[in-house]
This record gives C-alpha cells, sequence and structure tokens, in this order.
C-alpha cells in the first residue's frame, strides 16, 4: 500500500510537470504582452519594460527559470498586482474558494444521495417522479442562473440572507447552495439508477431472506454497492467546484481564486496564471487520489494489487 | 483488516490534510468577516459621514511610477496630492503648490510649495519629493509605463533618461530650497499645469519609498498620503478597503466626509442588487440593466471623455486607400440607432473625434469659453444618400463594383453586437461591399492592430491630459498610433505646430485643432461612433462629487452626504 501511494505521488508529480509544461507554452501563445498600457507605449518602450520582467528572453529561458523557481517553491511576482507575490495571492484567495467548494460537495453530494436512495427505494412512485425531475433540472440550469434566481428572491426579496460580498458564515450559504445543485442532481441520479439495480439483484434477496431489516439491507447491503460509481463521478464534480467557482464568485462578489484566474488570463498576467492553473491540478491530483484510495474502503474487490505485499 | 485500516488511516489524512487547508481558509473568512461588521459599525456611528461604494475591480496597484489602470489613478488622487487637484469644470487648483511662473519661452515652469503640506508619517512634503518621484518613474529600472509615456517629449531629457541613454539626474526636474521646484521642458507644453495633477507626477517620500524597497505600496502599512483621504484595510489582493478622512491634510477644513468603504463587485447585477439592499450608494448599470432602471428616481448618466471609432487602414486594402469610399464607410452607418439600442447608456453621438464637455476654447479667441465640439461642429454624421454618392464615386475610380472588408473587434459580448451591426448596415447601405468580422479577445486586437494586420477596426481612446493634442496626435503621420496609413502634410504641420511655433500662443493653437480636425474628416481618415457615458443608480446622499475628464475618474474632495430622500 506504502509503495502504491509512493508511486501515485511519483505520477503526481510528472502530472503537474507536464500540466506545468503545457500551460506555460500556450500561455506564451496568448497574443499581445502583459503590459497593461499596451496601446499607449512605442515599440522600444515596450521592450525596456518587458526586460525588467525578463520577458525578452527565449521563451525556453524563461521556462527553464521558471521551473529552477518552482523547484525552490518560488511562484514568481504577479505581473498585475505589483510586486505581490504569487503565493500571496493564492493563499489570501484559496480560503474562500476552497469553503465554498467543499460545503457544496459535501452537502450537495450527502443530499444527493438520500434523494437518490428515497427514489429508488419509492421507484415509480410519486416521490420517485418528483427526485427524477429535480434530478435533472439540477443538472440542467446552469449554475449562473440558479444564482441569480436565489440571490433575488431570498436576498433581495426576503431579505434572509445577504446580498453578495463575503464575511461570516451566512454569506457563504446562497453561493453553496448554488453550487451544489450540480453534485446533488448528479448523485442522485446516480445513486438512484445504480441502487434500483443493486436492489434487484440476487444477494439483496438474500440478505432480505435472512431476515435481514429494511434499513439494513437499503443501507448495508444495498448502498454500499451503489456508492462505487457515485466516486467515479466525485472527480469530475469537483471539477465542476472549481468551474463552476469562477461564474458564482463574480455573481456573489467573492474574493476566491476562479475569479481571479479568469481576470489574470485576461491581464496575462503569467506568473499567477501559472500558479492558479498549477493550484487547481494539485487540488484535482489529490482529490483522484483520495478517490482511488476511497475505492478500496468501500469495495474490497477494486482494492490495488500493490497492497497485497 | 490491516490493510483496511492503513488505507483508512491514509484516506482519511489525506482528506484531512485538504481540510485543514480548508480550515485556514475558515480563518481569512473570519478576519474579513470582522472587517465588514467594522464596517457596518462605523457606517451606523452617529454624525460620521459616511458613503458606501463598490468597485469595479481590485487595485492593482498604488504605486504612483507603476500604476496604469482606472483603480489605481482614482485611489492615488484620492489619497494624494501632486502639484495642482483639478477641481469644477476640470479646473487646476491649489494643491502642494500654490502658484507658479512660466519663462517667456515657456520652458521653465517654476512652482512656489505649501510649507504647511505633511506626508502621513509627518514628514513634510518638499521639492525633493517630486525630484525624486519624477526620477524614479523615468527611470528604466523602474518598470514604469505611464513615466515614459507622459513625460517623454515634455519634460527635459525623460526620453534619454528613459531609453537608458542618460543618467536620471538629467531629468528637467530640480528642487531649490525644499518649497520651489523648478521644471524644465523639452518643449513648451500649453496643457502642463493639468498635466501635474496626473498620478504618474505625484511626490514621493523617498527616505519611506526606499526604506519599503518591494513592498512599497503594496499594503495600506507600506504607503504614505498626503492627500485628502487615507487609505485603510487594504492589500493589493484585498476585495474590500476604506478611504478615512486625512487630519493631517493641509485642506482638512475643506473635506467633509469622514469615510468611504468599497467592495469589489464585478457584476453590474450584483451591484444593483447591492443598491436595492441599501448596502451601496452608487451602482453602474449595463446596458441590459438600463431598461429595467431608467425609469428609477436615482437613474443618473454621467458622459465620459472616451471617443470610439472606426479606423481605416490605407495599406491593406486598396479600396480603403481611396477616400471616397473611405467618405462613404464613415457616413454610412446609423450612429443614432447604436447609441440608443445598442449602448443603451447614454452614450453620445460623435461627429468629430474631440469629445464634447472636454476642452474649452481659449480666453482671447473669437468662441472664448465654449465647447471645442460645439465649435467644431458635426463633421461627419450619418447620411445614407451622402454615402451612397461617395460610394458610387469611389468604386467607379477604382474600376469595380465589389468590395470586401474585415471588420476587427474585441470577442465581448457587447462588441460583437456593435461589430455585427455595423457590418450589417455598412453592407446594407452601400451595395457591392460585403464585411467579413473578425471578433478576437482585447490583447489580440491591440497586436493585430499594431501589425496594421486589419482593414477595419473598432478602436477608442481616452484623454491622458486637458489638450485636444491628446486626441489629434493620434493621427500624425507615422504616428504609434496611427497604425493605419493616414498621412497628410497640412495635418502633420498644423497639429506639430502647437508643440512647437505656437506652443505659447494658446489662442492660435486651438485655431489649428480646429482647422485639423476638419482636415481629418474631410480626408474621411476615420469614421467616429460614439463618446462614451456611464449609466448608474445614483443615491442622493452622495453630493459633490466631481468627474474629471482624465485622470481619476472622481473627486472627493469637496464631496458630502445629502439627506437619503
Amino acid at each position: 500500500m506504502f509503495r502504491y501511494i509512493l508511486r501515485r505521488l511519483f505520477y503526481m508529480l510528472i502530472t503537474l510537470f507536464i500540466i506545468a509544461t503545457v500551460t506555460f507554452f500556450l500561455m506564451k501563445m496568448l497574443p499581445g504582452s502583459p503590459l497593461s498600457a499596451e496601446d499607449k507605449l512605442s515599440e522600444e518602450q515596450k521592450a525596456i519594460v518587458l526586460e525588467k520582467y525578463g520577458l525578452n528572453d527565449p521563451v525556453p529561458i524563461q521556462y527553464l527559470r521558471y521551473l529552477g523557481g518552482l523547484v525552490k517553491g518560488d511562484l514568481g511576482v504577479s505581473f498585475a498586482f505589483d510586486n505581490t507575490p504569487v503565493t500571496k495571492i493564492l493563499m489570501d484567495r484559496m480560503g474562500p474558494s476552497l469553503q465554498l467548494g467543499f460545503q457544496a460537495l459535501l452537502i450537495g453530494s450527502f443530499l444527493g444521495i438520500i434523494l437518490g436512495l428515497i427514489a429508488a427505494v419509492f421507484r415509480n412512485g410519486a416521490i420517485d417522479y418528483t427526485s427524477t425531475i429535480f434530478a435533472v433540472l439540477g443538472s440542467s440550469i446552469p449554475n449562473f442562473v440558479f444564482a441569480g434566481l436565489l440571490q433575488y428572491v431570498f436576498a433581495v426579496q426576503l431579505n434572509w440572507f445577504p446580498v453578495a460580498l463575503w464575511g461570516g458564515f451566512e454569506y457563504s450559504i446562497l453561493p453553496t447552495i448554488a453550487l451544489m445543485i450540480f453534485p446533488m442532481a448528479t448523485a442522485a441520479r446516480f445513486i438512484r439508477t445504480e441502487m434500483v439495480e443493486v436492489l434487484n439483484s440476487n444477494f439483496i434477496l438474500t440478505a432480505r431472506a435472512k431476515g435481514i431489516s429494511e434499513t439494513g439491507v437499503v443501507f448495508r447491503h444495498g448502498l454500499r454497492n451503489g456508492l462505487i460509481p457515485l466516486i467515479t463521478v466525485l472527480g469530475p464534480m469537483a471539477v465542476s467546484m472549481i468551474t463552476g467557482s469562477m461564474v458564482i464568485e463574480q455573481i456573489f462578489a467573492i474574493p476566491g481564486i476562479g475569479e481571479q484566474f479568469v481576470t489574470s488570463v485576461t491581464l496575462n498576467d503569467y506568473p499567477t496564471i501559472m500558479g492558479t492553473t498549477l493550484l487547481f491540478a494539485f487540488l484535482f491530483v489529490v482529490i483522484i487520489l483520495i478517490i482511488d484510495l476511497l475505492y478500496g474502503l468501500i469495495d474490497p474487490r477494486i482494492r490495488v494489487s500493490g497492497g497485497n505485499n | 483488516m490491516k490493510l483496511k485500516n492503513w488505507a483508512l488511516l491514509l484516506a482519511f489524512g489525506l482528506l484531512l490534510s485538504v481540510l485543514v487547508a480548508c480550515g485556514s481558509g475558515d480563518d481569512s473568512a473570519k478576519d474579513s468577516s470582522d472587517n465588514a461588521a467594522q464596517g457596518t459599525e462605523n457606517t451606523a456611528t452617529d454624525g460620521e459621514k459616511v458613503l458606501n461604494f463598490v468597485n469595479g475591480d481590485t487595485i492593482p496597484s498604488m504605486d504612483p511610477s507603476l500604476a496604469t489602470d482606472e483603480f489605481g489613478f482614482q485611489f492615488l488622487g484620492t489619497t494624494m496630492e501632486g502639484l495642482y487637484r483639478l477641481g469644477e469644470n476640470a479646473q487646476p487648483q491649489e494643491g502642494i503648490a500654490i502658484d507658479h511662473e512660466v519663462s517667456k519661452d515657456g520652458l521653465t515652469w517654476t512652482f512656489n510649495l505649501r510649507e504647511d503640506a505633511k506626508w502621513s508619517n509627518g514628514d513634510p512634503v518638499t521639492a525633493h519629493d517630486f525630484v525624486y518621484a519624477w526620477q524614479r518613474a523615468v527611470n528604466p529600472d523602474t518598470g514604469s509605463e505611464y513615466g515614459p509615456y507622459m513625460m517623454n517629449g515634455v519634460i527635459k531629457n525623460a526620453t534619454a533618461i528613459s531609453t537608458g541613454e542618460a543618467p536620471v539626474e538629467d531629468l528637467g526636474v530640480k528642487a531649490d530650497g525644499d518649497y520651489t521646484l523648478v521644471v524644465e521642458l523639452e518643449n513648451p507644453t500649453a496643457y502642463f499645469e493639468s498635466l501635474t495633477t496626473f498620478g504618474t507626477f505625484l511626490p514621493l517620500n523617498q527616505k519611506f519609498v526606499e526604506e519599503q524597497g518591494d513592498k512599497f505600496a503594496t499594503s495600506s502599512d507600506t504607503l504614505l498620503a498626503n492627500g485628502p483621504f487615507l487609505l485603510e484595510d487594504w492589500e493589493s489582493t484585498s476585495n474590500s478597503w476604506n478611504l478615512v478622512k486625512n487630519d493631517d491634510y493641509w485642506d482638512a477644513d475643506t473635506v467633509q466626509l469622514d469615510k468611504m468603504t468599497y467592495e469589489v463587485v464585478k457584476k453590474p447585477q450584483t451591484g444593483v442588487d447591492l443598491y436595492e439592499a441599501g448596502t451601496v450608494d452608487r451602482a453602474p448599470l449595463s446596458s441590459d440593466l438600463v431598461d429595467q432602471y431608467a425609469t428609477h428616481a436615482d437613474y443618473t448618466v454621467e458622459p465620459q471623455t472616451s471617443i470610439f471609432y472606426l479606423k481605416m487602414n490605407q495599406t491593406r486594402n486598396e479600396a480603403l486607400a481611396n477616400t471616397n469610399i473611405r467618405a462613404a464607410i464613415s457616413k454610412a452607418f446609423n450612429k443614432e440607432a447604436i447609441v440608443n439600442e445598442i449602448l443603451n447608456n447614454g452614450s453620445l453621438v460623435a461627429n468629430g473625434i474631440i469629445p464634447a464637455d472636454f476642452a474649452r476654447l481659449p480666453e482671447g479667441s473669437s468662441d472664448a469659453g465654449k465647447d471645442f465640439r460645439e465649435v467644431s461642429g458635426d463633421l461627419v454624421t450619418y447620411d445614407l444618400e451622402k454615402a451612397q454618392e461617395y460610394w458610387e464615386k469611389g468604386l467607379e475610380e477604382l474600376g469595380t463594383d465589389t468590395v470586401e472588408l474585415e471588420l476587427l473587434g474585441d470577442d465581448s459580448e457587447s462588441a460583437k453586437v456593435m461589430s455585427e451591426y455595423l457590418a450589417n448596415q455598412l453592407s446594407t447601405n452601400l451595395p457591392g461591399l460585403t464585411v467579413k468580422l473578425k471578433n478576437v479577445p482585447f490583447k489580440q486586437r491591440l497586436d493585430l492592430d499594431t501589425n496594421m494586420d486589419y482593414d477595419l477596426v473598432v478602436s477608442g481612446w481616452g484623454p491622458d491630459y486637458l489638450d485636444p493634442y491628446t486626441f489629434l496626435n493620434l493621427f500624425l503621420t507615422d504616428g504609434e498610433n496611427n497604425r493605419m496609413g493616414y498621412s497628410n502634410p497640412e495635418y502633420d504641420e498644423l497639429v506639430n505646430a502647437t508643440t512647437t511655433d505656437l506652443a505659447t500662443d494658446n489662442v492660435a493653437r486651438y485655431e489649428n485643432f480646429l482647422a485639423a480636425e476638419k482636415i481629418l474628416f474631410e480626408d474621411a481618415a476615420i469614421a467616429p461612433i460614439y463618446q462614451k457615458a456611464v449609466a448608474q443608480l445614483v443615491s442622493p446622499k452622495v453630493q459633490g462629487v466631481l468627474v474629471n475628464p482624465f485622470g481619476a475618474t472622481y473627486e472627493y474632495k469637496w464631496a458630502s452626504v445629502g439627506s437619503a430622500e
């Protein structure tokens, strides 16, 4: 198991290295420069300013210099925020995004599982149809539409929550709900489909025949099997948290990282683009590793072969 | 079993490590909630005059030498003061300078500084602070964009210094004692007085800046103010901050506001929701929101001084080298419809290159005090009949009956709609014309523009100082921003004379400007479209805020809080 994890960590490093490389060269292909008064400066003047940032050197040299800094944990200094290290931008902005992402992912999938379970147990009944309609709506309505609705109804009209901005926990409620709709709907759909199948299989019949209570059947024998496909989609769900946050953070004026990422790209703020991309990539590979380890917990059959050693 | 335990432990370990990261996020959230709570407490305090605003983005830099954007210049202008400050009708008012004398040749400006101006650390503001700041702005090691842009060709030796060919000490700015600043100019510059209000020309306390090093101006603690307000609770990545009255400001008695709070809100809809909830006192409206709020009691339109126009590249497509074809294009689209239906935010139709309410004719001219735009009149209007006449003539001269042009524009939603409308108008109104659209990101548009790789492009320009030259120098032969192959020796002569032979004769300069603008449109060099305006909801609480035609958009020195209804 240890070996397996070590190997995975090594692969993670390689993945991050490849992502860093590809992003670096893609980013260099973006038109324009990080100068903000680009339309006002002469070519000569531009060159003088770019020299200061080391942007006149050949791209491979810039790349090696960047990698060198990266190994030392130095992500560079932002071009847009003068003299502000990228690490500081990431640290300052990561908090709200992580909080929202985890709240949405945890609450969303938990509620989704409950919803899916109920639908499966009472399949083809009114509850099932309601929950299915809800799930379809949830995964097809874009979250920014939903966010706008929540904001208007619960904040502007009813005054139950703050309209926007970031402060205490109450500020995170509406954005979390907007963000969790997708994982909730996805989880509900997967769990329902899987549970309907599982509850019809022979081992459930056996379990029932052994006289185990219905709750026991559903939760101990059914849900554990039904969860596997859900874990598979946890990865894409986590990604949707990241992409979703870019829009949601704008709507609720939250100082998060997703929103910062979009801004950096439009400004050609190279160090910040690299920093945020690597952070997203890192979170993603960590989540995938966690998911792979979870598989083993839930279904011993999928347990990694390395474990035998 | 053993295996299962290991897996459990590891999975939870990993989960925990991520959650710890999340936990630290909670801390920062708490911090900002404390700030927010503080903000509301202060707002509620009786008798305090507080205004609450949204800001379209963070403040990327509070370093006067490095600032390039709207917000940087806005908050520099509010917290700092240069030689002069723009007051009502953009008239320069006393700042750190009390008055100045200009030498006969217009090349030497001597400013007398006040002796009671202080930095927020208690140091006096002296002439040396200006010398240091201006040298820093053109020093190539600083990497300033606006320093060379604003000073080259204006301050003596700036160009040579900014390219590293001369030492910074050679810059034409010297302190004569602590309170006299002597500035030598490269050419007589009639608008120099208004230029000294601009962010790049603000003074800097050398000792403080050098002490802070790389950290200078990256947070409230690492910057100094000498203006009406102090910036508090700010770091370069902050999404909220406050401006508080500076009691040490030399003219603190004039300043009425105690505090202004700011929150970064990028979505206009969110800003409006906050406005409706009473959280903020001003919210900008995007054109889709205008329809909904145009009848709102607090709806206001604030005209600005940016002009948007169609550049016609004469070097890539031979049709555009033909004056009649260009004249036809410049008259063939309905600007009224663009302003009312597409922009829908109070923007004005532009029929010239100098914006309305920007420059007034100087004392001594026959139309003294009148707006430049009014005197110059409508130089190119939407006129379908004329347009088709020119078009026929142009086609005949070219010996063809079809023309294909590419229209380049930004890829933002509103820019796309604008391009589509223009393309549709042009190809409908001018028989035989096909317009292909090319919408690209802003930076790429600039690239294509610089490389003259376009036929038509929607371009915009905002003034950098209070003089028509800021617009008219764009179209000088081989000007950095011409980039469309336009050249007319007569135009060049008229415009260049305003900075050389006629530089000290403002009346003659304006005559030249008027004549040059006429030539520009006789040649149909460009096709003006609109002058930008911003639609907003502004609470009646917000009183006495001045809107500047360049530099810091808003001036709060004379602002106050009115009654809410």
